[in-house]
């Protein structure tokens, strides 16, 4: 299976489809963009791909808390079609509202049972909407779209990223079973520790910038990396400082790794 | 059965609601320590039972993990208390709260937008349960205040009177209102039979705002009929013959008169702008890369083999003074439809925004009744167009922001967009027998009169009379709306598409059926609510909608796309050849109006119009050919004076409001509007690549100083071109594929002085264009920017506001350079010619001056100059580049260092001397070279390798090698004696400190 098929999922509102494609098709994959009452009317549509990315933008206008209302709908009528998708191996990324979506259904992190939802992403500490340029540093070897990579230098661009767990002890459980994949990490190359505004841009708890599932197939990041595939989206480039392509691609290209 | 959802902060979770409200409170005086805790809501209205209340607020109306909720039936006493006790654990750091905290319910007002309500409605129908109506609420607990205090902060700070209500206490409704039927009367006006007094009644109480000449002539045509009009046909002509929808001042005859003697127009914008325009095409001849210019709703050229761009600047003042999110919010909204509304449709690529406000630290207790503070509506506007233009997708990469006084009562908004279009889809054709089919939101009451509202100067009592004109958007909306109509598009179901802007249908519809006909039946058109008369619903400037002509055969497959993507499509009318415009409202016609009386009836608008140098031209402030009155003692240090400037209000940064824009959505972002070495130094223009699998990019830079205007408005428009076209040339744009849009925001044009000013403005317009090749390709005009305070005989006036838009191109992006110094060792030149021009100038502002000469444009030698520095560019011989505007070359110096985290060493004695005569005694050469802003010059980097080739490329022109880059941080400026000395922390802390909120 040499050019997996990739599902970029659009839902009302959702704005980084186009060039979220483009990355893919960039790492070599096929990409086809379909409307989620697409797959609401046909669920047996999602047997056609290998990848379902759910990327950036307002889905439904963020109305009542980001990614909610996908969110809800995937719970309500595409729960069982995203489990086989999941068992049969495949992969699922969701980037920015794409990782609101999945977090608030049960596809990233199963709720608890007995107490629901074990995280959330929340307002940011600013308390308003931000652009800006974070550095990342990648915390486990679990995720398959992070293989091989140590740093990445990626734009965030959002109002509600920053990470909560419902409590202590599911937060302990997360870092343990390096489901805490992406953290963010001061701009200062020398220090690798915890920091603050605005390097970890939101106020999310233990710098946390994204997460996978257990199996390390479902990874959502509230980063963007389909913004820094090309070296002139690096914000200075003009310095010289870009690679000749964008921290962001190989992401890309491991997911379609992935199916080689 | 009505239910409140109310959802808290969970204990330990910030109040970030209340916490914002309490910081303004401080800022406006108010109180400097609220004690305050807050909530959001719904109110749901339908058949549901507790439990399913409490479902839907665990599972999609709060989020658990933060959050706490109360549910309860509306108007229980436990939704007022519930608050108290876990508000005063959390503010801690405050007072206690004490048990008689007062509620505060703020709601939307019936009718107004609620987008999140009606998100929630639909996803409570996803939970397979039913909501009849569904209203968002905040909710606020304060402590006891004074009586006036509490007044000034439920209206200056928690509501806004223009679109919210103010519930204190306990809800005193059991029930959402939802509309109620409407019965069909047909309405006419006796108008035959109205004297003149009469007929100006008639356009005032009735927001018609038309002349009495304008009246005069709607009575004698419906005396040639014998009969009296209805109240539509009437409504339809005051919109169509609107200042806002027929230009009719500036397209109309003016009678011109200043220091060269008179001139006559019979079509002022026609005879200047357009003029130029004209010229260059035929000067460019089989290269003319201009497509449509002037006729669209914006205004389209060339762009690669495979597309075109187009580009529309609009402005929404009136309505962003009474209600500055909402005015913001459907200002953005409403210019992404010009260009979606543009040949076919053009995808929009990216939003570009610049404001005009009072200084934020005006005195609230200063404010005439009726005016909103500065600060609040400079956060509002923000805030506007950042949820319409992040929601849309459609990256903010450009913006400027002027502060003057007089503002105040009148801040100008103006939104941007740029579209891509193929070109084979730039034209529009609709055809007699396609359908008219309204595409995207439904109808409601919202803006009725927006556009004969605009064309009237605000006075303290607008905000009630006009609330109607006020709006919210709906991002989403317009979101789905775009996706379906690209779609469509590609797949040829239309004819021909236009928007419904202000006017609404009566203008898209009268517009795309100019020269054919057009029957509509009202009745049929989607309503947000029941109630609307058939005038409302023909006038209703509701956002979001579309209109398309479309072929009867290709309506099914429209249909089901729209509906696949959940977007309302509907046939409400036909193109048929009547040359009439004939409206129904079921088996009765409501309308019957000759297209050719709509469209050329109006009587031409005879305008006198005068300049006189030296007098002034009504505006406040004005210094037109004062002599300067700088230099009695001249300083021997002029540091503090560049750290004044750098902290000035429109030279400090931007970035608290920057950064709140996605400016790289859709990926195509090459320079961003922050760069250098720490992502926060002023870039000159934006660069992105709108097709990312080329390496083709356009640049937007745009160019204002109405503070020029109060000396000459001629040289204020030839700077503000130059200042435009020069930021695009600085980042590598070639000058000679530049196209410019116009933007004039001016006082009330019935005085022939302020009139003058603008025609003024116009001629420059009209001979830089020509010049330099550069044509107009699209413009709007906003007039009567004034502001009338309650008792005042004199209105305060804005200061004449030109805004020029450059839309540039580069070939290939890697050619592009920043502003950012780059490399310790490299060679500093200054381009252009320094003149002893301070009036109107920055320097003037911080030291309390008055008068000098006011920067011009030496046409011919500013051609050479651009076209010198692009190749020079192109070659990479240039690693760094920066404008010298506001602050002149102090601060185009002191930018480019702490940009690029490098100090600087220039001494000023490299520069050649300023023309002779110009020079005004021992010491005063040192402040021009510094501060003086004359035009057309350019800060550039260059390596020591390069600077041969670089000097040769500008053989003939002014130039002067002035200083190098230095490894350390300091900028030292000298010519005899050293005349700044600066750290660059210090100077970027002072420009970035102003506006850091």
């Amino acid at each position: 299976m040499p050019t997996p098929n990739v599902l970029i999922l659009r839902a009302p509102g959702t704005n980084c489809d186009g060039e979220t494609a483009f990355a893919f098709q960039r790492a070599g994959a096929r990409t086809e963009t379909l409307h989620v009452n697409r797959l609401l009317e046909n669920p047996r549509l999602f047997e056609r791909f290998q990848i379902l990315c759910v990327p950036g933008g307002f889905s439904y206008g963020d109305d009542v808390a980001a990614g909610r209302i996908l969110g809800n709908q995937i719970q309500h009528h595409l729960d069982q079609a995203l489990a086989e998708f999941k068992e049969a191996g495949k992969l699922m990324l969701g980037i920015c509202n794409g990782f609101q979506v999945l977090l608030k259904s049960p596809v990233l992190l199963p709720p608890d049972p007995a107490r629901g939802p074990r995280a959330t992403l929340t307002l940011n500490d600013s308390g308003r909407y931000e652009d800006r340029w974070v550095r990342l540093k990648v915390q486990s070897d679990r995720c398959v779209f992070l293989q091989g990579i140590d740093r990445m230098y990626l734009p965030v661009a959002h109002a509600e990223g920053k990470f909560v767990a419902r409590d202590e002890q599911v937060l302990e459980e997360l870092i343990g079973t390096g489901q805490t994949v992406l953290r963010y990490i001061p701009q200062d190359e020398r220090s690798e520790g915890s920091c603050s505004f605005p390097d970890n841009p939101n106020g999310s708890t233990a710098d946390v910038a994204g997460i996978c599932d257990v199996t390390g197939r479902v990874f959502g990041l509230m980063p963007h990396p389909e913004r820094h595939i090309d070296p002139t989206q690096h914000p200075r480039w003009t310095r010289g400082e870009a690679g000749s392509v964008g921290d962001g691609l190989q992401i890309f290209v491991n997911a379609v790794k992935y199916f080689y | 059965m009505l239910w409140e959802v109310d959802i808290h902060p969970a204990p330990g979770q910030p109040d970030l609601a209340a916490r914002q409200v309490a910081a303004a409170a401080a800022e406006l005086g108010i109180t400097n320590n609220l004690s305050i805790a807050s909530a959001r809501g719904f109110l749901l209205q339908g058949e549901l039972d507790h439990s399913q209340v409490d479902r839907l607020a665990a599972e999609l109306l709060a989020d658990l993990v933060v959050e706490r909720t109360v549910t309860a039936p509306a108007g229980d006493p436990r939704l007022l208390e519930s608050k108290v006790e876990a508000a005063s654990c959390r503010i801690s750091e405050g007072k206690r709260q004490d048990a008689a905290s007062t509620v505060i319910h703020v709601l939307p007002k019936p009718g107004v937008m609620d987008p999140v309500a009606s998100s929630a409605q639909a996803a409570i129908a996803d939970f397979g349960m039913q909501a009849d109506a569904v209203r968002t609420l905040k909710k606020y607990w304060i402590e006891p205040l004074p009586q006036e205090n509490f007044g000034l902060l439920c209206s200056k700070i928690l509501a806004n009177d223009a679109i919210e209500q103010v519930v204190v206490g306990p809800l005193p409704f059991s029930q959402l209102e939802v509309g109620a039927p409407y019965q069909f009367r047909l309405v006419t006006v006796p108008i035959r039979a109205m004297d003149d007094a009469a007929l100006l009644k008639l356009s005032r109480e009735g927001q018609l705002f038309l002349s009495l000449d304008e009246m005069q002539t709607i009575r004698g045509r419906f005396q040639q009929l014998g009969r009296d009009p209805t109240d539509v046909e009437l409504e339809t002509l005051a919109q169509t013959w609107s200042e806002h929808c027929s230009h009719k001042t500036l397209a109309g005859r003016i009678r011109y008169r200043d220091e060269n003697g008179e001139r006559r127009f019979e079509n002022m914008l026609r005879e200047t702008i357009f003029a130029a325009t004209q010229k260059i095409r035929e000067e460019l001849g089989e290269n003319d890369w201009c497509v449509s210019v002037f006729s669209d709703n914006a205004g389209v050229i060339r762009f690669d083999d495979q597309y075109n761009v187009v580009f529309k600047v609009e402005t929404h003042n009136h309505p962003s003074a009474l209600e500055p999110y909402g005015g913001a919010n459907t200002g953005i909204g409403g210019v992404i439809r010009d260009p979606l509304g543009t040949g076919m449709g053009a995808k929009p690529i990216c939003n570009t925004d610049v404001f005009c406000f009072a200084p934020p630290e005006t005195p609230p207790e200063s404010l005439p009744p009726g005016v909103l503070h500065p600060k609040r509506v400079m956060k509002g506007v923000v805030a506007g167009v950042r949820d319409y233009g992040n929601r849309m997708g459609i990256p903010t990469i450009n913006g400027a922001l002027y502060f003057d006084p007089r503002y105040l009562g009148n801040p100008l908004v103006y939104c941007g967009n740029v579209g891509l279009i193929p070109r084979d889809k730039s034209f529009k054709h609709p055809q007699p027998g396609d359908y008219v089919v309204a595409l995207g939101g439904r109808t409601g009451r919202d803006g009725i009169h927006g556009a004969t509202f605009s064309s009237a100067e605000l006075t303290s009592q607008s905000e009630t009379l006009s609330g109607g004109a006020v709006q919210i958007g709906n991002a989403i909306t317009e979101k789905m709306l775009l996706d379906v109509l690209l779609t469509a598009r590609d797949r040829g179901l239309y004819n021909a598409v236009t928007d419904c802007g202000a006017g609404g249908f009566s203008s898209a519809v009268g517009e795309m059926g100019e020269k054919i006909g057009a029957e509509v039946w009202l009745d049929r058109v989607p309503l947000k609510y029941e109630g609307l008369s058939y005038t409302e619903i023909w006038i209703s400037e509701a956002q979001e909608r579309m209109t398309l002509s479309v072929p009867p055969e290709k309506w099914p497959e429209l249909s089901a796309l729209a509906a696949s993507e959940g977007v309302e499509a509907t046939v409400i009318g036909q193109f048929v050849p009547t040359g009439r415009l004939l409206l129904k409202y079921n088996d009765h016609q409501v309308a019957d109006l000759p297209m050719d009386f709509l469209h050329d009836g109006r009587p031409p608008v005879v305008r006198e119009a005068v300049y006189e140098q030296g007098s002034g031209f009504g505006v406040q402030g004005s210094e037109s050919g004062t002599p300067h009155s700088a230099f009695s003692i001249p300083h021997s240090d002029y540091t503090e004076t560049l750290l004044k400037i750098l902290g000035s209000l429109n030279v400090c940064s931007k970035e608290w409001v920057i950064r709140q824009y996605d400016h790289e959505v859709q990926g195509g972002s090459v320079l961003k509007p922050l760069v250098g070495i720490a992502n926060d130094g002023p870039g000159d223009a934006a660069v992105l690549r709108p097709v990312l699998s080329s390496r083709r990019g356009i640049v937007i830079s745009c160019g204002m100083n109405p503070r020029y205007g109060d000396f000459d408005t001629y040289w204020m428009a030839a700077s503000a071109i130059d200042e435009a076209v020069r930021n695009a040339v600085a980042v590598g744009a070639d000058p000679r594929r530049l196209a410019l849009l116009d933007n004039f925001c001016w006082g009330t044009t019935d005085r022939p002085e302020t009139l003058g000013s603008l025609v003024r403005a116009a001629l420059a317009c009209h001979d830089v264009a020509v010049a330099w090749g550069t044509p107009f390709i699209s413009g709007k005009d906003s007039l009567n920017n004034e502001f009338r305070p309650q008792g005042a005989d004199q209105p305060i006036s804005i200061p004449p506001s030109l805004l020029i838009s450059a839309l540039g191109q580069i070939d290939d992006v890697s050619h592009c350079i920043s502003m950012d110094f780059k490399q310790p060792g490299n060679l500093i030149y200054l381009v252009g010619q320094t003149h002893n021009e301070l009036g109107g100038s920055h320097f003037n502002l911080v030291e309390n001056l008055t008068g000098g000469q006011v920067p011009k444009v030496n046409l011919q030698q500013a051609k050479k100059i651009f076209i010198s520095l692009h190749k020079a560019i192109h070659a990479g011989l240039v690693r760094s580049c920066h404008d010298l505007s506001e602050g002149g070359l102090a601060v185009a110096t002191a930018e480019m260092a702490f940009a690029g985290g490098y100090g600087a060493k220039i001494d000023l004695r490299q520069l050649s001397p300023l023309p002779s005569g110009e020079g005004q005694g021992e010491g005063c050469n040192d402040v021009f070279l510094l501060f003086s802003e004359s035009n057309t010059r350019f800060l550039c980097e260059v390596t020591p390798e390069n600077a041969a080739a670089f000097e040769a490329a500008f053989a003939g022109l002014p130039l002067a090698r002035i200083g190098e880059i230095t490894e350390d941080s300091l900028l030292q400026i000298a010519a005899e004696s050293p005349l700044i000395h600066a750290d660059l922390a210090g100077m970027k802390e002072a420009w970035q400190k102003p506006l850091r909120w």
